[in-house]
């Protein structure tokens, strides 16, 4: 894919921010367990935490490639980071971009893009995680406002979120809800403890007697499931480039590392062993780049993505834990030391198979439509 | 007011230089160019003075068509307008200034930022000649800048300390690190350099007065040594230093 000079020139950007502003405290956010809201706010300013959106909504107008473009720069330094701009941006803030009414997007997304408030998409329950169809949060209509009930868990950003993009059933199936922080009978379980990405926040979030105006209902009432799903394709294009963005950086760590390294005389980059690894490593980039933009430029051109998106997402995050593996292997003691990043991107990689749906979960996705084409290829 | 601000493209300063076949000139391969860092506390100082007062801001820059990359960085990080003066080959700091003088007086700007100098030749000269040859005052190696009407007051950085200096319009003011703290381009700024043109003409640059005769790289390091850890190895230190390095 040949990236326009505008696309380069926000690789650019953010890489430079990137750099100045986010690497050199991605150890302490990973040890501390907390992104400062210094970093969230200056995310905010550069206009990182609405590269996708159209401007008219205050975003970068970046699109989704522009948005992959980003995240994957991000990624080469934090991936609690990029974490939290993907809960927030790609799914939170996305939930009601794709499914609310002009009013809603109005009234909601020009703080988020900017930052000056933060989303979260909130899907998931005790009964409902790969089966995420079999919610029990309920809302019911009482005259005036909708009064949800229920308990969602593992929402990232739950601890810093001022806007809950919110799945519950209602009468006439699962219908998605705008809700407040601030919303009387809201309230933030404590932050889960991870393995990694511990920047991010993960926390449940419970609803008691939540009253929702009526004008805060995304898109019409039962349609919910469909718009949830809708930004999870999008997601899981983020997160594809997540991996990619984990897996160059790694690459650039182990080929340094490896020309430096000496063993038995000779730089050990000298043994065809570690060659190899570097050869693997590189063709998995090669193919999650591919694949990330071939995807990311389709969905932009307005083509429906949910098989493209999970293949991507399926393939790129299983290909950075493997390249994970090896960059670990490949620095030896070094790599196993907290001393140096390896071991934090290869624990931060791990939760990519597994949020926004698993691996499996994403094959299951792909083999239905492979299958309901009786295997004529079609993507 | 006019505001002009001169931007040079320079290699990246984490690249790694080698010099190509014609032993006067710079391998190109591999090198990415960058913005003169110093450049950009430049263009810092020019959209703080119009956000201050008002006026327009305009970023210039001598040189090939990717200059145009340096340009459209300056544009993203908020300046109104480009010119490109183009120009192919080696050019020396005269011709630059020179190009740049009839830039200056065609848009009648009347306050000119530059960098200290360019990362790249390292001659610092390029904005005193500006000024000389466009009759401003000038101020180099600036720390603070303030202007009032049309009075100029700034910090420069001399020897061991600071001078203050009073002038007036129209002026050239080269920046020191120090002046400000460059803002980043944002990405609404991208999308807004998109919109803003960069003109593009043929650089006045005159005939060159240097000519690059030879290129050589500076002498490898010798890779570092430890001595020892305590006390006992000063006389066997001091005395290499002598001998060997001979710095002391
Ligand atoms: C750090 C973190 C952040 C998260 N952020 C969010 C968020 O912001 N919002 C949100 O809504 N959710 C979020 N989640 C939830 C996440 O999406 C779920 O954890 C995930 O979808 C898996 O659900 P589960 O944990 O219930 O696992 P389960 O569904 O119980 O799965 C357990 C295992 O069974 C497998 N399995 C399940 N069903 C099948 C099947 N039909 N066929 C084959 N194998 C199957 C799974 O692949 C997995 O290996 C987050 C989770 C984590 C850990």
């Amino acid at each position: 894919m040949k990236f326009s000079e505008d696309q380069k020139m926000l690789r650019r950007t953010v890489k430079e921010f990137t750099d100045s502003e986010i690497r050199p405290l991605a150890k302490k956010i990973d040890e501390d367990e907390e992104i400062p809201k210094e970093l969230i706010k200056k995310l905010g300013e550069m206009g990182i935490l609405g590269t996708y959106f159209p401007e008219k909504y205050g975003g970068g107008g970046f699109g989704e490639v522009g948005y992959c473009i980003a995240q994957e720069e991000v990624t080469r330094a934090c991936g609690s980071t990029a974490a939290l701009i993907g809960a927030h941006q790609s799914i939170g803030a996305n939930a009601i971009y794709l499914g609310g009414s002009e009013e809603l997007k109005m009234k909601y997304l020009p703080a988020l893009t900017t930052g000056e408030k933060i989303a979260a998409f909130a899907l998931t329950e005790a009964s409902a995680g790969s089966d995420s169809f079999n919610i029990k949060t309920e809302a019911a209509f009482d005259g005036t406002n909708w009064i949800m009930n229920g308990e969602k868990l593992w929402i990232t950003n739950g601890a810093i979120a001022d806007v809950f993009s919110v799945f519950a059933r209602t009468e006439k199936g699962i219908t998605g809800f705008v809700v407040e922080k601030d919303f009387p009978g809201v309230s933030i379980g404590p932050n889960e403890k991870k393995i990694g990405i511990r920047g991010s926040s993960t926390t449940a979030v419970y609803f008691e007697n939540v009253p929702i105006p009526p004008e805060n209902m995304i898109g019409v009432e039962g349609r919910g499931f469909l718009i949830a799903m809708k930004s999870l394709d999008a997601g899981r294009l983020g997160i594809g480039a997540c991996c990619l963005g984990a897996a160059k950086e790694m690459l650039e760590l182990s080929v340094e590392f490896a020309n430096q390294r000496k063993q038995f005389n000779q730089s050990i980059s000298k043994f065809q062993a570690i060659q190899f690894m570097i050869s693997d490593m590189a063709s998995q980039i090669y193919a999650m780049e591919s694949m990330l933009y071939r995807a990311a430029e389709k969905y932009d051109d307005g083509g429906d993505i949910t098989t493209d998106a999970a293949i991507v997402k399926l393939y790129c995050s299983e290909a950075v834990s493997e390249v994970a593996d090896k960059a670990l292997q490949l620095h030896g003691g070094m790599g196993f030391s907290r001393e140096i990043p390896i071991e934090r991107f290869y624990r931060d990689a791990r939760i990519l198979r597994i949020f926004e749906g698993t691996s499996e979960i994403q094959k299951l996705i792909i083999s239905r439509k492979t299958i309901k084409n009786n295997g004529k290829w079609k993507v | 007011m006019k505001i002009a601000v001169c931007v040079s493209h320079v290699p990246d300063t984490a690249a790694k230089i080698n010099i190509a076949s014609d032993g006067k000139s710079i391998d190109q391969n591999g090198v990415t160019y960058v913005v003169n860092p110093y450049d950009e506390i430049a263009i810092e100082e020019a959209l703080k003075t119009k956000e201050a007062f008002e006026g327009e801001t305009v970023a210039i820059s001598v040189g090939p068509e990717s200059n145009k990359d340096s340009i459209k960085k300056a544009l993203a990080m908020g300046i109104d307008s480009g010119v490109l003066l183009k120009h192919e080959g080696f050019i020396d700091s005269l011709g630059v200034a020179r190009a740049l003088a009839d830039e200056i007086k065609t848009l009648d700007a009347k306050l000119v930022f530059f960098g200290k100098q360019s990362v790249d030749y390292d001659n610092s000269i390029v904005g005193q000649l500006t000024s000389e040859l466009i009759g401003y005052n000038c101020v180099s190696v600036v720390v603070d800048f303030k202007l009032d009407g049309e009075k100029i007051i700034c910090e420069r950085e001399i020897e061991g300390g600071r001078e203050i200096v009073e002038t007036t319009l129209p002026a050239v003011i080269t920046a020191q690190k120090g002046l400000n703290e460059p803002r980043y381009a944002s990405l609404k700024g991208i999308m807004a350099a998109k919109k803003k043109t960069i003109e593009e003409k043929d650089a006045a640059a005159g005939e060159n007065v240097v000519e690059v005769i030879k290129m050589k790289k500076p002498p490898v390091k010798q890779p570092g040594r430890i001595l020892g850890e305590d006390a006992t190895v000063v006389p066997e230190l001091v005395k290499l230093l002598k001998e060997e390095a001979k710095v002391i």
